[in-house]
């Protein structure tokens, strides 16, 4: 019974803490940042006329490769981090958490270079 | 009126496996659905197990699921849920026998948070004195009887059961936010370790079971605020 109590006075909180409080930061910015993005990519603009020329024009400007890189990387770690979460509310059996959690990091890290790389080299 | 009552029983000594049993009860209308389990077990069934201590809402001893939902049986009233009534144990805890479950890791999260006041400042003359807006603090959570129908409630604790659970962080912040308190930082370190408050998604099913109405999530999300703005 003491080794079930003592438990709760080892922890590393202060990583929740910290993923707690982006999840609510990066959820308002998103909400504007994917609001904005709609609006140029559907409304504004009809997904007719929008090919690669559209997009590398917009790309050339920086203003919108903030924007994008933000919107991107913000909305990467946003669902990753979410993805953490569910795996270690469900996925008890340690090595099954550890392989999981493993692919998670390694998938938001790559999806991470790979868009940033476009939108920085555009 | 008469009212037909489906009841989940589980005896490991009789069968392996729980199984559900049906009774026709005659009651009143206002009547409370422990009185329809007193009368399964006086009259109609003796082996029917299930707590309950001061039937009047205050012990916390007779929370079970009724209807689909987490409720004291002393509480609930026959009128308020029609003529078919099923019971069953709280979910998320070991069932011992038929209602009866095995809170003693409940309690165990409790006793984690340290549900007494703690002090180190000099004893006063007579007593700590705390003003009415003091004790306006923490008022919603002098009102919890541990009845575990929060904890049972949330999906959090069923997918973790090393998840402190609401009632405990309840019972912190009932202490934590108490003006005469000084124990303060020892409740909070448990409460900011992996499996305390941050394991709380805001899923507000504790507060619809809470059968004295508290606020529960309100109180958590208190914790996780006073955590973050004395990190900042």
């Amino acid at each position: 019974m003491a080794e079930r109590v003592n438990r709760f006075a080892v922890g590393s909180g202060g990583w929740e803490l910290a993923s707690w409080y982006f999840m609510r930061l990066s959820g308002i910015l998103l909400l504007g940042l994917a609001l904005g993005h709609l609006v140029i990519m559907h409304v504004l603009h009809g997904v007719e006329t929008i090919d690669s020329a559209f997009v590398l024009g917009r790309l050339a400007n920086p203003v919108w490769q903030v924007y994008d890189w933000l919107l991107l990387t913000l909305a990467l770690l946003h669902g990753f981090n979410g993805l953490r979460i569910i795996i270690d509310d469900y996925v008890h059996a340690s090595a099954w958490r550890m392989t999981l959690q493993s692919i998670g990091y390694i998938a938001a890290f790559l999806a991470f270079v790979v868009g940033s790389v476009v939108i920085w080299a555009a | 009126m008469k009212v037909h009552f489906r009841i989940r029983r589980y005896d490991p000594e009789k069968a392996p496996k729980p199984y559900w049993q049906d009774f026709e009860v005659e009651v009143e209308p206002t009547d409370r659905v422990l009185d329809g389990l007193h009368y399964i077990k006086w009259y109609q069934d003796g082996t029917l197990t299930f707590r309950r201590s001061c039937g009047h809402g205050i012990c916390g001893s007779d929370a079970m699921v009724i209807n689909g939902r987490n409720r004291l049986a002393c509480k609930a009233l026959v009128k308020e849920l029609g003529s078919r009534i099923v019971v069953e144990p709280l979910r998320g805890f070991r069932v011992i026998k038929d209602l009866v479950v095995d809170m003693e890791g409940f309690f165990a999260k409790y006793r984690a948070v340290k549900p007494y006041l703690i002090t180190r400042s000099p004893e006063p003359e007579k007593e700590w004195i705390q003003s009415p807006e003091d004790r306006a603090r923490f008022d919603d959570t002098t009102k919890c009887i541990l009845c575990a129908a929060c904890t049972t409630a949330c999906p959090s604790f069923w997918a973790n059961r090393d998840f402190i659970g609401p009632a405990a962080i309840v019972q912190a912040h009932r202490f934590i936010f108490d003006s005469r308190d000084e124990g303060a930082e020892e409740r909070l370190a448990v409460l900011h370790s992996r499996d305390g408050v941050w394991r709380c998604r805001t899923v507000f099913n504790c507060v619809e079971a809470c059968p004295r109405g508290i606020d529960v999530t309100r109180a958590i999300e208190e914790v996780k605020r006073l955590l973050l703005t004395r990190k900042l």
